[in-house]
């Protein structure tokens, strides 16, 4: 690996990370959303919703963390996009640094950004009354899970953030991942949904997520979902890695 | 004289389109070339190859005494580009901006090139300003000093005039003799005639994908029938007159 590969890379993150933190915008997005989100469904919607469990923030947590991870990267898609139509990476590409930190730099600033924000959010949660007897190693888990759902929503950003022709092509594949948590089990359990939209919501990646963050939350035995949960995520992954790949090699 | 720039035989196309057809032409160091061409001929297609963006179809590149091809590293390690829109960081201050390539180069001092650069440039003032706030004219002056850090030996300007307004255009036209007259090569390009005649020592006329005509204004000149002596009163131009008209605003104010 080349000497300078860190030093380059936390320069490209300080320079997101001040990005994220000079957009009020942005932080509304990522942070205040899916809190007022959380807000509404507790306090407003929450009493009419029969999930089976007497603690609706915990029910409902994963799947509020699966939106702003959503909302997150719609963002890095932005960033991106502003960063090939500025001519900033052309510039960056044309200095002697190591010019995979250009792309890579984008993808550790949605990680981190994304932990503050549920970070964020968790606490929020705490307040709110959301209670887990999870142990470390769930948690460990949780964060696993979370980490590779950024970055399988990451690479698809990065796809669209390269080869998008308008800011707003750059920002609108985020609104079906926005959307997806809505048709699953994060806020109502699916067995009330007809059948059509019940067999989508249980065969969904975000429903196996959100089963499975819940379960580890509550120690209670994942069996399956874990498994579909992460196949789900590396699987988008790889796959959202070579096509972004594809549309960065076609840019530089 | 030793060559800044080699190239032999460019070609490169974008699917059916041959943009260039076999580029030949050579820059000494230390002295400014222009490339002159109408839109689309292909200016920036060369720069783009010669700064390690695109890789030519055939034809050889050598910068700096490095292949494009074989040894882009090195050609980066060469070279600065400033691309046809200012590169800059709008989110940034100036002085974040400078600060960012600094440590990009990996320069001991960041801070202190930072500070010497921003003096140079008269941006000392707005240096702690973000760059949204900045006027065309302070956004090119502030990309040409990031383009200096690390202290290349070639830089390549691609249209750095291009909608600025006159004073500013003269901010820049100054700035780029400056360069030359400390020993660095500049590669420019430009649609505008005069821009080319006021700075360069050579220039070469880039048209349908080969350089058509390549010397000094001098040689350029030899091309046409010799000049006749004709008297015509001299008009100020649109362009004294606008300057002429702020300076004496400027002055009011002082």
């Amino acid at each position: 690996m080349n000497k300078h590969f860190f030093s380059d890379m936390s320069v490209m993150l300080g320079r997101s990370m001040r990005h994220i933190f000079r957009s009020m915008d942005t932080i509304i997005t990522v942070t205040i959303m899916p809190i007022a989100e959380m807000l509404l469904f507790v306090y407003v919607f929450g009493g009419a919703i029969h999930t089976g469990t007497d603690n609706y923030v915990n029910y409902l947590l994963p799947g509020i963390l699966l939106i702003a991870i959503a909302s997150g990267i719609a963002y890095t898609s932005y960033r991106l996009f502003i960063d090939v139509q500025g001519g900033i990476f052309e510039r960056f590409h044309s200095m002697p640094i190591v010019r995979s930190t250009v792309l890579w730099g984008h993808v550790l600033t949605s990680l981190v950004s994304n932990a503050i924000s549920i970070l964020v959010i968790i606490l929020v949660a705490l307040i709110m009354g959301f209670r887990s007897s999870a142990g470390v190693l769930s948690w460990l888990a949780v964060i696993g899970i979370l980490a590779l759902y950024t970055l399988a929503l990451t690479w698809i950003a990065a796809i669209a953030g390269l080869s998008a022709k308008s800011v707003d092509g750059a920002g609108a594949f985020a609104y079906p991942l926005l959307f997806l948590p809505f048709i699953s089990s994060a806020f109502v359990p699916t067995k009330s949904m007809p059948t059509v939209v019940r067999v989508f919501a249980e065969n969904q990646p975000v429903t196996s997520i959100v089963d499975a963050i819940r379960s580890l939350l509550a120690e209670r035995p994942v069996g399956n979902d874990i498994w579909i949960a992460l196949a789900w995520c590396v699987g988008i992954m790889l796959a959202a890695y070579v096509f972004a790949m594809r549309a960065y090699k076609k840019r530089a | 004289m030793e060559k800044a720039i080699q190239v032999n035989g460019l070609q490169k196309s974008y699917e059916k389109l041959h943009v260039l057809t076999g580029v030949d032409f050579e820059v000494e160091k230390g002295c400014i070339f222009a490339l002159l061409g109408s839109n689309g001929a292909g200016k920036t297609t060369i720069v783009k190859i010669l700064t390690t963006l695109l890789k030519q179809d055939g034809g050889t590149a050598v910068v700096n005494g490095f292949d494009v091809a074989s040894k882009p590293d090195s050609v980066r390690q060469s070279i600065s580009l400033t691309g046809q829109f200012a590169a800059v960081d709008e989110i940034l201050t100036g002085r974040e901006n400078l600060i960012m390539i600094a440590k990009l180069r990996h320069l001991k001092n960041p801070r202190q090139v930072a500070d010497a650069l921003l003096n140079r440039f008269g941006l000392t003032d707005a240096a702690d300003r973000r760059v949204s706030t900045y006027s065309g004219g302070m956004r090119r002056r502030l990309d040409i000093a990031m383009s200096l850090i690390g202290k290349p030996q070639i830089i390549f300007l691609d249209e750095p005039t291009n909608g600025l307004d006159p004073e500013a255009r003269l901010e820049v036209w100054k700035t780029v003799k400056e360069l030359a007259n400390n020993g660095t090569t500049v590669f420019l390009t430009t649609q505008y005639l005069d821009e080319a005649e006021h700075l360069a020592d050579r220039i070469a006329i880039l048209h349908e994908g080969k350089i058509i005509a390549n010397g000094t204004l001098a040689d350029l000149k030899k091309l046409f029938p010799p000049a006749k002596a004709e008297y015509v009163e001299k008009q100020p131009t649109l362009e004294e007159i606008f300057l002429a008209i702020i300076g004496k605003k400027e002055q009011k104010v002082q």
